[in-house]
């Protein structure tokens, strides 16, 4: 705001923003000099800032804990789940931008609708469908799930960004003799790269983190990162070194995507209400 | 024009060609159709076990209950605990997320050094998943021995408190405050950002103070992200689980149990499929109603 503030003033508000800043995110700062330390050093008190850094606890991570199998099983869901949800979006998406009818925006809201369902009010019977079509404790089983609960997502971000291009270009493809899938594939789609990218960003972002399916669905063959987390719950916690380096392995892909979308992330977690 | 309004064009209108219409049906209907039984098929599944006598370990539990699972349900106080706890984990949150978040906003909207990395800081929390932010809390902040708070409270000669035994509610109210404070931040901030510079300028030649632009421009401006806000957080914060499950297990007794760790743990801890169904089809009717005034408003916006 081109406010003219007298040199206190701005100081305030500098160090205000700076020191609420620093106190919220001090538990991610102080996760990942912990991942650092010796399991002694961890839980000494009074906490040491400085300390003699050692890679210790991540190697118990990666030999004992396993972790590249729950990584794995973390980008194969999100991977695999976005690129159905994309997959199924796009024709859906296009129509409903391109060849609207009386029941698009009934459709449009209907979808959303649909996201509202507490997952919790289906766990029982999404449970014993998975056990009984032998896809509990599957990657591919927690992947539809997944998948399934992002379509409405998907399908609402990439219809605001379709909405956004031009339909001359659209026509002029056609007037071309484009079909409606050469229309798709060649005109549209190059030009809605940009929100594609942010519509599939925000969908791994959901995914990586995603929890209540991914506790309630999945043991050990099919267990992503947010379970393997989980299981430092015991008393296993108290390894507050490996606790902390498994977490920070864990949690900093998403964050480094986060802060680099965040202006997309916005627009697909609001339904395009706020841009 | 209103920037959280939905986008600017309006929907192309094209010449109504029944081929038009009859490709769009064909390709909307893979998206809508796995949708529709995704939405329906589970939700008939829970009303029908929700009248059912059904236990996973005992086979001699069958039959046709009637409205016993709900009567069960309705009369027993850990149900009413668990309602009370779901209620009040939502609107703490909401009251943390929304009033702090608002407050946050506007000061990370003003020009002070550093500021692009200090509202990255501030937005952090939201990307770290449910599973971490709990344990990161439980174990290293509010650990009673090795925790940072607790060596903060000694080293000023109080004595270290167990959060999570002494105060179990409110402390997950606070962890799960600290995920969505931020989700807040990020959204009130952008709405923030849209504020017409012309229309501050005005308020300031006018002569408005700080406290007056916040009421009578900033605010109003907010009021449509601020619904948003509000709604989604909701829906999330209804079901709050993870949280609960690896810090109190929703205990001592029942004092951290929301509805949705209530229904996980009659179902898949004691087996009782047709009572966690039944709290099922409760938590579907709560969530139901919140999710009509919100898709209403995101009606609106499609209109305006």
């Amino acid at each position: 705001m081109a406010v003219k503030r007298s040199r206190g003033a701005s100081i305030a508000i500098g160090s205000l923003g700076w020191i609420i800043a620093l106190w919220i995110f001090f538990p991610l700062f102080w996760m990942f000099l912990t991942g650092f330390k010796s399991e002694v050093d961890a839980i000494a008190t009074p906490p040491h800032l400085f300390f003699r850094p050692t890679l210790v606890s991540y190697a118990e991570v990666f030999e004992r804990a396993n972790y590249w199998h729950f990584a794995l099983n973390t980008v194969l869901i999100s991977v695999g789940a976005t690129f159905v949800a994309i997959l199924l979006s796009i024709p859906a998406a296009y129509a409903m931008a391109f060849l609207p009818g009386k029941r698009t925006k009934g459709t449009l809201l209907w979808m959303l609708s649909t996201r509202m369902l507490p997952p919790v009010g289906v766990l029982v019977p999404i449970y014993l469908i998975a056990r009984d079509t032998h896809l509990l404790d599957t990657v591919v089983g927690l992947a539809i799930v997944d998948m399934l609960t992002n379509l409405p997502i998907t399908v609402w971000m990439l219809y605001t960004f379709f909405r956004e291009v031009p339909l001359p270009i659209l026509e002029a493809g056609r007037m071309d003799g484009a079909n409606r899938w050469q229309e798709i594939t060649v005109v549209l789609l190059p030009l809605a790269v940009p929100g594609i990218a942010s519509t599939a960003l925000l969908s791994m972002i959901l995914c990586w983190n995603e929890a209540f399916w991914s506790l309630n669905l999945t043991s050990s063959q099919a267990a992503p990162l947010t379970a393997f987390i989980a299981s430092f719950s015991s008393p296993e916690g108290l390894f507050f070194g490996k606790l902390s380096a498994a977490s920070t392995l864990a949690v900093a892909p998403i964050l480094i995507f986060g802060w680099f979308s965040q202006k997309q992330l916005v627009r697909g977690l609001t339904f395009g209400a706020v841009k | 024009m209103d920037a959280t309004t939905m986008t600017t064009a309006p929907p192309p209108v094209r010449a109504g060609s029944t081929s038009g219409r009859k490709s769009g049906i064909l390709l909307l209907s893979p998206a809508v159709v796995l949708l529709l039984v995704w939405s329906i098929v589970p939700l008939l599944l829970t009303l029908w076990y929700s009248f059912r006598n059904y236990n996973l370990v005992d086979p001699t539990m069958h039959g046709f209950a009637g409205f016993s699972n709900y009567w069960y349900l309705l009369t027993d106080p850990d149900f009413l605990e668990a309602l009370r706890n779901t209620a009040l984990l939502v609107v703490g949150v909401l009251v943390i997320s929304v009033g702090g978040g608002t407050l946050l906003a506007v000061l990370y909207d003003q020009e002070f050094f550093g500021r692009g990395i200090a509202r990255v800081l501030v937005i952090s929390p939201f990307f770290v998943m449910p599973t971490v932010s709990a344990l990161l809390w439980k174990n290293l902040m509010l650990h009673p021995i090795y925790g940072v708070y607790a060596w903060m409270m000694r080293s000023v000669g109080l004595t270290p408190i167990d959060w999570l035994q002494r105060f179990p509610m409110a402390t997950v109210m606070m962890i799960v405050a600290w995920e969505w404070l931020p989700f807040a931040v990020l959204i009130l901030l952008t709405a923030v950002q849209s504020l017409d510079t012309e229309q501050r300028e005005a308020a300031l030649l006018d002569g408005a103070g700080p406290v007056a632009r916040f009421r009578h421009i900033i605010l109003p401006h907010l009021s449509r992200a601020i619904t948003v806000v509000v709604m989604i957080e909701t829906i999330y914060l209804l079901t709050i689980f993870a949280e609960i499950m690896v810090t109190t297990a929703g205990g001592p007794g029942v004092a951290s149990t929301n509805l949705a760790y209530m229904i996980y743990a009659r179902a898949l801890l004691q087996f009782d499929v047709g009572g966690a169904s039944a709290g099922g089809v409760i938590a579907i009717v709560i969530a139901n109603i919140v999710a009509m005034f919100l898709v209403r408003a995101v009606a609106r916006n499609l209109e305006a």
